[in-house]
């Protein structure tokens, strides 16, 4: 019987952090995420980026943050709208804490080309 | 009016217990569990460890008068019964700022923990909390970087960030440590760590220990696209080759060291942490011994004390158990002291340990480390205890698995990250954790297997340190 190693072989795999090890969200999990955040009081903040430049501290703003935003619709398709503008970028959501001065959440929606 | 010298033996409570004393803001506060020799009053007993670890002697004597001993003396203003324990009682001390050196821990710990723990007349001797005023808090650096600064250099946010401390502990040369750190690395880890045992011992010198690693985080990152470190264990024989190894990890771009502060010493721990603050390197902090002094439940020092003591000297991470792993640790304390860590506020809650309101002010945060006999099925209660502050670690957990390292690292990651996903989508994670982790396994083969490997292991022992409760 020829031999059959039961050892799989570990791929490495470039990821964006946050949530980069889960298979990419459906429009419910993401509208689940974007309630945590509302519901944190954090701030809701879209950023996008050329992949070339993934690992850069800043990520460029699309438009402002969304100070005080709590309707789930307005970001979902503000989301939206920087993925149409920016198709080939990575597309995230933050959710910004101004208590703190960081970020609560922070995972990529759409991945760019 | 001038007093009298009058020479001989006083009784302690004569002076040192003032049950109407009502502490300042600015005094240090303390709260000790005394457990008298038979015969001895509790008063006696308390005015003695409030002589004994402030101004007083054994004896009455003249160069006493050369000073006002009533504005430098500790007063003993309270004494409790502790929940469940009749030979036992709590005692609470107030000290004047005075007594201690500014931003110096040792000092602190010099006065309070001395040479009152040997006293005769006490059979042990527990401190169980301190206050510290803000007064004091004011004069000590506190974590070089802090929660916030971490997160934005490592670039990790809303989630627990995760680590691996890298196995076999001892023997291993340089070269082979350096792959298993790249292993685990590109398998998702946010961190490796030096085991503390590892120095500069004969199989693997520092310097080469530290190009090794550097090339393995270094490499990681390229591969990933994610920021990745390793805890470079700077714990030396001397400050002088304690900063030498850390000048070198500088050197060497990388962004974290590591001290043991207990063995090291709370000097040299607060020294490397003003380095680490001059020099933007990360601080990792473990705390071998410290089960040594904090495990006796009648005896020795609250871990929680020595928790806010670090926090106070200097770290940006330390290790604080894990509750469910191998190690010891109850729920409800650990809670108590990690709040110490990261809160800028922390109110008295005995069913939590804490005996005062804590005033940390500004001082940074420090990120809760677990690790310790855990593995992919503590995760859900891990996230659920620990919260996103924290640095979950899975050595066995990690290199134990099937196929190695890297699918270990990318079995945690997984199960992590599937873990806060749900916790953010409202599920409540430690009770639905088993179904989260099977959903998460069906599109990782790495985690499947880990449950697999995994789903026997537990360390369900009593904890012998309990919070004294009724």
């Amino acid at each position: 019987m020829p031999f059959k190693s039961t050892v799989g072989d570990y791929q490495t795999v470039a990821t964006l952090e946050t949530f980069g090890f889960l298979p990419p969200m459906t429009q419910d999990e993401i509208y689940d995420q974007i309630a945590y955040i509302i519901a944190q009081g954090w701030s809701p903040l879209v950023e996008h980026v050329h992949p070339s430049n993934s690992m850069a501290t800043y990520w460029s703003f699309w438009k402002l943050p969304f100070f005080g935003e709590k309707d789930l619709g307005v970001i979902v398709s503000e989301l939206e709208a920087c993925h149409r503008a920016y198709p080939d970028h990575h597309v995230r959501l933050v959710g910004y804490d101004a208590y703190t001065q960081s970020q609560g959440a922070c995972f990529v929606v759409f991945e760019g080309r | 009016m001038a007093k009298k010298y009058d020479a001989g033996v006083k009784e302690y409570r004569d002076t040192y217990w003032t049950p109407d004393y009502v502490p300042l803001d600015t005094d240090l506060l303390a709260c000790f569990k005394c457990t008298g020799q038979e015969g001895v009053p509790k008063e006696e007993v308390a005015a003695a460890v409030a002589a004994e670890s402030s101004t007083g002697t054994w004896s009455t004597v003249w160069s006493e008068l050369l000073t006002d001993l009533d504005f430098y003396k500790g007063r003993c203003y309270r004494i409790e019964d502790v929940p469940g324990d009749k030979e036992s009682f709590y005692a609470f001390i107030a000290y004047p700022l005075d007594l201690f050196e500014e931003g110096s821990i040792t000092n602190v710990l010099t006065s309070l923990v001395g040479n009152v723990f040997g006293f005769k007349a006490l059979r042990h001797l527990r401190l169980e909390d301190i206050r510290f005023p803000m007064a004091f808090i004011k004069t000590c650096m506190g974590p070089p970087n802090g929660i916030v600064v971490e997160r934005d250099r490592m670039n990790k946010y809303g989630r627990p960030l995760l680590g691996c401390t890298i196995k076999p502990k001892l023997g291993l040369s340089g070269k082979n440590y350096g792959r298993v750190v790249y292993e685990c690395l590109r398998g998702g880890l946010d961190f490796t760590k030096d085991d503390e045992n590892i120095n500069s011992q004969p199989f693997q010198r520092w310097q080469n220990r530290f190009e090794f690693v550097a090339e393995a985080v270094k490499l990681a990152e390229q591969e990933t696209g994610e920021k990745k470190g390793h805890y470079l264990n700077c714990t030396a024989a001397t400050p002088e080759e304690m900063y030498e190894r850390a000048e070198f990890a500088k050197e060497l771009g990388q962004p974290i060291i590591m001290h043991d502060y207990i063995t090291g010493g709370f000097t040299a721990n607060t020294g490397l942490a003003k380095w680490c603050r001059k020099n933007g390197m990360l601080l990792h902090i473990h705390r071998a011994m410290h089960a040594v002094i904090d495990r006796h439940p009648k005896h020795g020092i609250h871990f929680r004390v020595l928790a806010k003591c670090l926090r106070l000297s200097g770290g940006d991470q330390l290790h604080t158990g894990t509750v469910v792993g191998k190690l010891e640790g109850d729920r409800q304390s650990t809670l108590g002291y990690i709040d110490q860590l990261r809160e800028s506020f922390v109110p008295e809650d005995r069913s939590r340990g804490n005996f005062f309101d804590q005033d940390w002010g500004s001082m940074g945060g420090v990120f809760a480390v677990a690790s310790g006999g855990i593995h992919v099925w503590h995760m859900p209660a891990l996230v659920a205890i620990f919260g996103d502050d924290s640095v979950l670690q899975f050595g066995g957990g990690t290199h134990g698995h099937p196929w190695g390292s890297a699918a270990g690292a990318a079995a945690n990651r997984v199960a992590l990250e599937a873990c806060v996903k749900a916790r953010n989508a409202g599920r409540e994670i430690e009770r639905e954790g088993r179904d989260i982790l099977l959903e998460a396994a069906k599109h990782s083969p790495e985690l499947a297997i880990a449950l697999e490997t995994w789903k026997e292991i537990k360390f369900e022992f009593d904890t012998v340190d309990k919070l004294d409760v009724n």
